[in-house]
């Protein structure tokens, strides 16, 4: 299948271990007893993991990208900051991903999420649910429309805060590609302070969950904006006809 | 210095947190933005092959039910086909998705997704591969969601002649990849995530 100019596709390239986050990491305490201890098991991409399902526009609807009024009762907004969170999915090799799944959830102004097991004292927005969703273009680009996520307290340490950010889920065009992160914001003074941001020990990986501001897509006397863009698993680039039949 | 090499890193990841059912699940808590939740039905219409149950629990290394994590499987057809722009072979059963999403229950951590037995898919050098499902797990306290395959304890012949299961070098370990049969069509599979029978997982 030739998708591009520089070869055949091979399988996808490993995943750099020491960029990514360990399992164990124990100043985030609930990794204690939730990371595997025995090495990980190597193998290359197969069909398997090199092939993913297609979602289509029909899953999903227009209003799934704005934050602000998909919860809210007509005629009404959620409460916060309004801005607007955009970026590009791309590979490794620096290709824009088109058609991936990007799913976002977070919390209201107030820090509060909408859910069962959620206790923080903040108020819940009646008209905030604090999730969405999109498809990157052709190109791989997204946006969203939502309101600036609140810090807010979470058990782990004596007083910790997790800095505002935005959950994502981002499904390409394979398994391989799997991945699932969170957005910070430029100048937070709580991201140097949280386990959970902790986790990852190269500080060039940390900077790049942290979205800075842009105001070349912000709307005047309506939002801000952030740019976050997200890079997955690429393959390997090969001219030679090394695979069988479905490679 | 060198030419540039045009490729860049991986974003890293982060735990899915408490919360994931919001963004991934939202009708499960209680969200009605959507239509429905993605991947909550594999089965569109009639489909070719055995249509099975697959259940199972997420256990932490104190044997605890994890009751907040949300599993992923990704599987081909009955004829080792996927239903997927990369599949190059041949066109998967239209009626089967081979995509399904499963948050664990809020109460007893259980989940279950009604499937159908995955067909062989080659490995890169032609050799089937035997039946197996993928699996992707993401939960509070997992920063980089864990990879592992589901494989079938009936499926004797084909497990001993697939590439990866016959390179594992800690044999008795296979059985944590092994789903059981519990009565007809109704497969168990447990993961513990550390312990004694802590499951292999993948860097795939
Ligand atoms: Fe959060």
């Amino acid at each position: 299948m030739a998708e591009n100019d520089t070869g055949k596709a091979g399988g996808y390239l490993p995943r750099d271990r020491a960029w990514q986050p360990a399992a164990l990491t124990p100043a985030y305490k609930t990794t204690v007893k939730r990371s595997p201890q025995a090495a990980l098991l190597s193998f290359p991409t197969t069909l398997s993991e090199e092939t993913g399902p297609v979602f289509g526009h029909g899953h999903l609807s227009e209003g799934d990208t704005d934050l602000i009024h998909n919860f809210a009762k007509d005629g009404e907004s959620a409460i916060g900051p309004r801005i607007i969170v955009h970026g590009r999915v791309v590979d490794e090799n620096a290709r824009g991903v088109a058609g991936a799944l990007v799913e976002i959830w977070q919390a209201n102004a107030g820090g509060r999420y909408r859910h069962k097991k959620e206790s923080y004292l903040a108020p819940l927005d009646p008209n905030f649910g604090g999730c969405g969703r999109t498809l990157t273009d052709a190109q791989g680009n997204y946006a969203f429309h939502t309101i600036m996520p609140g810090a807010y307290p979470w058990p782990n340490g004596p007083n910790d805060w997790r800095p505002a950010h935005i959950h994502f889920s981002v499904f390409g065009q394979a398994f391989a590609q799997r991945l699932i992160t969170q957005l910070y914001f430029e100048g937070d003074p709580l991201i140097a302070r949280c386990p959970i941001v902790g986790a990852i020990t190269d500080p060039d990986a940390v900077s790049s969950l942290i979205a800075p501001l842009d105001m070349g897509r912000a709307i005047p006397m309506d939002s801000l904006a952030y740019k976050f863009d997200i890079v997955l698993r690429g393959r390997y680039q090969t001219f030679f006809e090394n695979r069988p039949e479905g490679s | 210095m060198t030419q540039e090499l045009k490729r860049v890193r991986e974003t890293p990841s982060q735990t899915a947190g408490p919360y994931v059912h919001i963004g991934c699940t939202p009708g499960f808590t209680g969200i009605d933005v959507y239509e429905a939740d993605l991947g909550n039905v594999m089965k569109t219409g009639p489909v070719k092959g055995e249509e099975i149950t697959v259940t199972g629990t997420i256990f932490d290394g104190t044997g605890t039910a994890l009751t907040d994590a949300l599993v992923e499987i990704w599987q081909a057809d009955a004829d080792g086909l996927h239903n997927s722009p990369q599949e190059t072979r041949g066109i998967a059963d239209p009626n089967f998705t081979g995509w399904g999403r499963c948050a664990s229950d809020m109460t007893t951590g259980a989940f279950t997704f009604e499937t159908i037995k995955p067909g062989r898919v080659p490995y890169p050098d032609g050799r089937l591969q035997a039946p197996h499902i993928s699996v992707w797990i993401v939960a509070r306290g997992i920063n980089i969601g864990l990879q592992t395959r589901i494989y079938f304890e009936d499926e004797a012949s084909a497990n001993s002649e697939d590439p990866i299961l016959s390179r594992i070098e800690h044999r008795n370990r296979i059985p944590t990849l092994l789903a059981g049969r519990e009565k007809d069509g109704v497969y168990r599979f447990d993961i513990h995530l550390q312990g004694p029978n802590e499951t292999i997982f993948f860097d795939i």
